[in-house]
């Protein structure tokens, strides 16, 4: 299948509420705004101002500099989204714990069975331009935030889970059990799902990028990259014109913001 | 470490904490006053918007706020339900946080005479947490409270 970059549309018809959305707000927003820098002020969000579509944050990955059993950035990711303030329950076993905790990154090992060729790969919402959960879910809970993020409003989430069956890359958990003790900053409860939300609070503060980006380039993997898709001289823009990348699952044209290397 | 000094200034301010409490339920001019001693509340003359405006219509503050948030990233502002827990937590004696939905905190002492409700604190940290942005992002608790309360 042919490789699709940000610039190109696809299917736009089929959501067309989405596409009117996405362009109304592109064109009232200022365009040439570098919104992602740390140093940028006042940083949308944080100044009472609406996140517009001038930016569609993104990750390039890759796996090729992705080590197996490194996993500097799932504990990252646990820690600045306090997942690992979940408990075990006392009756569950650890193997099903492990299975049922809710964990917005997770470690995926790819073999290719004619080669024997393994890939690592850290997996998480893909944050799509057409993202299924939104298209199954009955409360309009997920939605996709402005600047492209995927995003759970779990005011609204019933715990139905249809997400989590739509979803192509299982980047979806559900907290099953109560959770105490959550930090200020991210608050969480039984009976929502979740995911990846791009470190949003980050996002809205205007700094440069995300907990897992951050864990990976300090451990000295630089695996992963984050930025603005939509601003041609930003990292990962670069990045992904100088190198091949894919999308996973490209045949359900869901044009995703999280794209791979080395695949 | 200044172990003379403390209990009378610990005193002190509780005595004027006192004062400045019996002096807003008088101007409030009723007989409940939820705000709770050891608060930050507690020393200061004003709510985020008129006392009597809070008491009626705080709810939607909050949830006008809490969409502004989820849904266009709008955050730190002054209605943020982080802030009005900031602000109106109370201190035990040893100086921890008391969170403001046990019984007879500041939230759920007056849900509990009107008969309401919230989940909120099924999800949201009942005392202060943790900084708006993480430590690995750089947040300092401090500066970002305040800056939500202004
Ligand atoms: C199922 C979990 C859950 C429940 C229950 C819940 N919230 Fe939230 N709340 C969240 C999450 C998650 C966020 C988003 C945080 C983010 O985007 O950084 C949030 C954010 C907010 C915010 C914006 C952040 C802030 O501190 O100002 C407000 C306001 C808010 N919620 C109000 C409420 C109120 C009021 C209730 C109760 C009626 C409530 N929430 C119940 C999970 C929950
Ligand atoms: C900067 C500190 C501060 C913040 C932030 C704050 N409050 Fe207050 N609040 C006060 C003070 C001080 C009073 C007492 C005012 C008076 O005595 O008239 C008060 C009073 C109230 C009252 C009336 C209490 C009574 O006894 O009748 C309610 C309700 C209330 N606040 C709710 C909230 C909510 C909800 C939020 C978050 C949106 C919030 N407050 C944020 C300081 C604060
Ligand atoms: C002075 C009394 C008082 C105080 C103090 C108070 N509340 Fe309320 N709150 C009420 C009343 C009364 C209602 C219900 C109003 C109604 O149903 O019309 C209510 C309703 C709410 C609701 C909406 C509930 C729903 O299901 O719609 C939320 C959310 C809420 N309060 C949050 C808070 C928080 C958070 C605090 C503490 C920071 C707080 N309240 C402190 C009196 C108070």
């Amino acid at each position: 299948m042919k490789q699709q970059h940000p610039e190109e549309t696809i299917d736009q018809g089929r959501r067309a509420w989405f596409g009117l959305a996405a362009g109304v707000t592109a064109a009232v927003a200022a365009p040439g705004v570098v919104l992602h820098l740390a140093d940028a002020a006042p940083a949308v969000g944080t100044e009472g101002v609406p996140v517009t579509a001038a930016a569609r944050w993104g990750l390039l990955i890759d796996t090729n500099k992705c080590l197996e059993g490194c996993r500097d950035c799932v504990d990252a990711c646990a820690r600045e989204n306090g997942l690992d303030r979940q408990t075990k329950p006392a009756a569950q076993s650890s193997a099903a714990w492990a299975d049922q905790r809710a964990v917005w990154l997770r470690k995926a090992k790819l073999a290719d069975n004619l080669t024997g060729r393994v890939t690592n790969l850290p997996l998480m919402c893909q944050h799509c331009e057409h993202p299924p959960c939104v298209d199954v879910c009955p409360t309009g809970a997920s939605f996709k935030r402005a600047d492209g993020i995927v995003v759970v409003d779990r005011h609204v989430c019933i715990g139905c889970r249809y997400c989590m069956m739509a979803c192509p890359y299982q980047a979806r958990s559900f907290i099953h059990e109560a959770v105490h003790d959550q930090l200020t900053g991210v608050p969480r409860g039984k009976g929502c799902v979740e995911s990846c939300n791009l470190c949003v609070s980050r996002r809205d503060h205007g700094l440069a990028s995300t907990a897992c980006v951050d864990a990976c380039t300090a451990a000295g993997h630089g695996a992963i990259v984050f930025g603005d898709m939509k601003d041609p001289a930003s990292p990962i823009s670069l990045a992904l014109k100088a190198m091949s990348s894919r999308q996973l699952r490209e045949d359900l044209a869901l044009n995703t913001g999280v794209r791979y290397a080395g695949l | 470490m200044v172990s003379g000094l403390i209990p009378t200034r610990a005193g002190l301010i509780l005595l004027g904490l006192c004062c400045a409490l019996v002096a807003q339920c008088v101007l409030a001019g009723d007989g409940q006053c939820y705000v709770r001693p050891g608060s930050r509340a507690a020393a200061l003359d004003d709510c985020v918007a008129p006392t009597a405006f809070m008491r009626r219509n705080h709810m939607e503050l909050i949830k006008h706020q809490r969409d502004a948030t989820v849904h266009q990233g709008i955050r730190g502002t002054r209605d943020s339900l982080a802030g009005c827990i900031d602000c109106h937590v109370s201190r035990a004696a040893d100086g921890q946080p008391v969170a403001v939905n046990e019984k007879h905190q500041f939230c759920s002492a007056c849900h509990a005479f009107a008969a309401v409700k919230v989940d909120c604190f099924d999800c949201h940290a009942a005392v202060p947490r943790g900084a708006p942005l993480s430590e690995a992002a750089g947040g300092m608790p401090e500066n970002d409270l305040r800056r939500t309360n202004q």
